[in-house]
């Protein structure tokens, strides 16, 4: 019983052998990962399924984590490509070069049941910061207003608070979650909430607020009409592997670019 | 003999590379966490509210409150309705009954944290805030899941303990005129203490380590929460938010947030195993 | 007036099958829950293909490697080096204040949060010992993180093995060594067995310390240094992300059939060798 336990060892310890060669490959065939931001992740996995239907060979990996996540990630060696859906700080824009896929609108987001449909800046900022604390006060129903609000590693979060928060700190009772995907499916089933997302990925289940007039669209944002929008970036330091190259042109191509405007993104220029 | 030691050699050699890989996460976690507590100052980091990575403040005391409220609330939950499980099957069931409900509630424990956190956000998260108010992620709702996750390790800790009561003791009682509930709370759950003692504070151990189901339930918040239908962020939630991205300081500080948790650890596998030393001698007619 | 015994009795033992109902109840209700929602949608197609568009169509095939390549070769490499270690603190050593020491850190090492093994495993792993997010850095976090468990199961198991069986073997004449195999780990085998099978399931049903360590990339891991998604992983981001909900539930299904069925190999085996032994 134990020889067979030994065979069963030695055919596991056998196959690990075998994998573990599998992963000497030359660099060029090595897979590129791309990693980061995970609301510029969809439309990543996106490209990189459209890219593999030319380039079968090149295996690109594309993971989230979350914008800083990203950028820490390429520092570590972890990524080759971090992806940011925030603009760069001056330090970090000194450490790392950036390309701007495209352009993404922030969306404020309410219940569907929620009247209110139009907010200024100010009066989010208020909202957010926890002023502001009743619906009655921006024109709905009375009743709390909730807060939900990303993780502090979120680009789009640091896009939220460059853009709307200024120097205020968003309230300590605001709902964290990790992703706009779980934003949205709060804000969804609670009709007092308020979240803010990615434009793109809002969808018909949801009301995004207008915002000092301007109505969220690609239009008003490409005219500039409305005003929170943010870069969608891929980041690199150092030199970059061709493989890896190779992508990123893919990507500010016209084929690349037309395939991120088809999903609600807006060009890069 | 010439082979003995060999194998002796060898076996040695694995189980000191085993105990030093383990000894080197232990030491990895307090040297990166230890320094950033020295640092800020212990009253601060536990005492202090204020978590904001960002100007460098890191006060870890609404997560610490956090994870002992939601802890305490899934072992109310857990106690109650894993115990009083273990103690049907054991006390007031048809002998074969806990043959096959106590393999059934273990298979039930294999299932993955994701799934139950997943069921807590459909269907208890909802029906907390349309009833009972809030945002429905609160303090009840983790408190619940985690409690339901706990349960089958206090069932099946309990119904084994319960279950090594020498059958004396239950038949002096039932001699003696008492009925069966009397034995039950009167001698076999005082003998069965230690074996309960420990099946709780096991389970409070994966209560107080649980991570995604807590994140999907609790609404993370940083504020404290003040009833149990606020949100509440536990420590390991904090850490399992914030990895991925933290560095420098502030991934020393989810370290220094592991070494909160370890000690925590530490204290509760000291009291269960000072509770079984003091096991309740086994006396009685031979 | 105070009530009788029996009546107490009689409430009391309502009450408490009532709680006891409910408790199986609601168990009950999670697993039917899922399958009615995944089964539908679960098909052999569903477990042989690729997921496309990031889950909302295809399978999750590579999802199912990437889960045995992780949870498998994690207990591959705890199992041997666990139980060679319960052996060694059993049989080759004296009872003493060290082997306390140790039995009581392996102790405290099984309840550490999975969350900080998996905060270990991407500084140290991924990160420091430039692993990056693979399969092999999932794999040794969650063998690290197993590792205590089996340990202790193993020796748990071993010392419940009568005295009197090593005191048969060395009066036939038997080295250590052969006692160890022949008699004692024989007869501690279901129990070894539990603990390796537990281990197993628990590395399969585990998020937190693979999200960062094996990483979430959705295509099949051809060798240990690619990334890959888990199951767990997979239904977590399918879930949370809103992307697809059939196809979270079908996953969820596959993890639950699948850990049921571990669990009742590892029952079956349990009574195979109880059985074998007697």
């Amino acid at each position: 019983m134990l020889r067979n336990m030994f065979r069963l060892l030695s055919c596991g310890a056998a196959i690990a052998l075998v994998l573990l060669c599998g992963s000497c490959k030359n660099d060029s065939q090595r897979t590129v990962n791309v990693v980061g931001s995970t609301s510029i992740q969809p439309f990543a996995e996106l490209l990189a399924q459209e890219y593999n239907k030319k380039n079968p060979v090149q295996r690109i990996e594309v993971q989230g984590g979350g914008s800083t996540a990203g950028l820490q990630a390429v520092t570590n060696g972890l990524a080759d490509i971090g992806m940011c859906s925030r603009s760069l700080n001056p330090d970090e824009a000194q450490q790392f070069s950036q390309i701007t896929l495209a352009r993404d609108g922030l969306a404020i987001v309410v219940n569907p049941v929620n009247p209110v449909k139009g907010l200024t800046v100010e009066q989010i900022r208020g909202i957010f910061s926890g002023r502001i604390k009743d619906w009655k006060e921006v024109g709905g129903q009375a009743g709390p207003i909730r807060l939900i609000t990303r993780e502090e590693g979120s680009g789009t979060r640091e896009s939220f608070v460059h853009l709307v928060m200024g120097k205020e700190n968003i309230a300590h009772v605001a709902l964290t979650q990790e992703s706009n995907g779980a934003v949205k499916a709060l804000v969804k089933g609670d009709p007092a909430a308020i979240g803010y997302m990615s434009l793109g990925l809002v969808g018909k289940e949801l009301n995004d607020v207008s915002v000092d007039g301007a109505e969220p669209n690609a239009k008003n944002v490409l005219a500039g009409e409305y005003k929170l929008v943010r870069p969608f970036l891929f980041v690199t330091k150092g030199t970059v592997r061709p493989g890896a190259t190779k992508f990123i042109d893919y990507v500010l191509s016209p084929e690349g670019q037309k395939i991120l405007e088809a999903e609600g993104l807006i060009r890069a220029k | 003999m010439k082979q003995d030691k060999v194998i002796s050699a060898i076996l040695l050699i694995v189980a000191l590379s085993a105990i030093s890989g383990l000894a080197l996460i232990t030491v990895f976690i307090f040297k990166e966490g230890l320094p950033v507590i020295l640092r800020i100052g212990g009253q601060q980091f536990f005492l202090s509210s204020k978590w904001e990575p960002s100007t460098g403040h890191f006060g870890i005391f609404s997560m610490i409150v956090g994870s002992m409220v939601v802890t305490v609330g899934a072992m109310v939950i857990g106690i109650i309705f894993g115990l009083g499980l273990a103690i049907v099957l054991t006390q007031f069931s048809p002998p074969g009954l806990a043959a096959v409900i106590k393999p059934t509630i273990e298979l039930l424990a294999g299932i993955p944290s994701v799934v139950y956190g997943f069921m807590g956000v459909v269907t208890l998260v909802p029906l907390i805030r349309e009833h009972l108010g809030g945002p429905g992620l609160s303090v009840l709702a983790a408190s619940v899941v985690l409690g339901i996750m706990v349960l089958p390790t206090i069932t099946s800790i309990s119904v084994d303990a319960l279950q090594a009561v020498p059958r004396l003791y239950f038949e002096g009682s039932i001699a003696l005129g008492a009925t069966r509930w009397q034995t039950t709370y009167m001698v076999m759950l005082k003998a069965a203490k230690s074996g309960i003692v420990a099946a709780v504070i096991l389970g409070m151990g994966r209560a107080i380590g649980e991570t995604m189901a807590v994140i999907m339930v609790a609404g993370n918040s940083l504020k404290l929460p003040h009833s149990i239908l606020d949100p509440v962020r536990t420590l390991t939630s904090n850490i399992a938010l914030e990895m991925g991205y933290a560095s420098g300081d502030h991934r020393q500080a989810l370290f220094a947030t592991g070494v909160t948790l370890f000690v925590i650890i530490m204290v509760l596998n000291s009291i269960a195993l000072a509770v079984s030393r003091f096991r309740p001698q086994r006396g009685g007619v031979r | 007036m105070r009530p009788s015994p029996a009546v107490v009795q009689r409430v009391v033992v309502a009450a408490l099958w009532t709680l006891a109902a409910m408790t199986i109840g609601v168990l009950v209700f999670i697993i039917i829950y899922i399958l009615a929602h995944g089964l539908p949608y679960l098909s052999w197609g569903f477990l042989t293909e690729s997921p496309e568009s990031m889950g909302r169509k295809g399978g999750v095939f590579p999802m199912i490697v990437g889960t045995l390549m992780v949870a498998g070769l994690a207990v591959l490499i705890a199992a041997p080096i666990g139980v060679a270690t319960a052996i060694y603190l059993t049989e080759y050593t004296r009872e003493g204040k060290l082997t306390a020491v140790i039995r009581f850190g392996a102790d405290c090492l099984s309840g550490i949060p999975s969350i900080i093994f998996g905060l270990f495993g991407f500084v140290f792993f991924a990160i420091t010992l430039g692993m990056g997010l693979s399969v092999l850095s999932g794999a040794l976090t969650l063998a690290l993180m197993v590792l205590p468990t089996i340990i202790r199961t193993s020796e748990e198991a071993i010392r419940a093995v009568p005295y009197a069986y090593r005191e048969v073997s060395y009066g036939v004449g038997s080295t250590r060594w052969q006692m160890v195999t022949q008699v004692v780990l024989r007869s501690a085998l279901p129990g070894i067995g539990t603990g390796v099978v537990l281990s197993l399931g628990r590395s399969i049903s585990e998020t937190a310390a693979v999200m960062l360590t094996a990483g979430s990339g959705l295509q099949l891991p051809h060798s240990l240094l690619d990334s890959s998604r888990t199951l767990a992983l997979h239904f977590y981001i399918l879930s949370r992300e809103g992307i697809s909900m059939p196809n979270a539930y079908a996953t969820a299904s596959v993890l639950i059939i699948a850990i049921l069925g571990l669990n009742l190999l590892a029952y079956w085996l349990m009574r195979r060798f109880v059985a074998k032994v007697r």
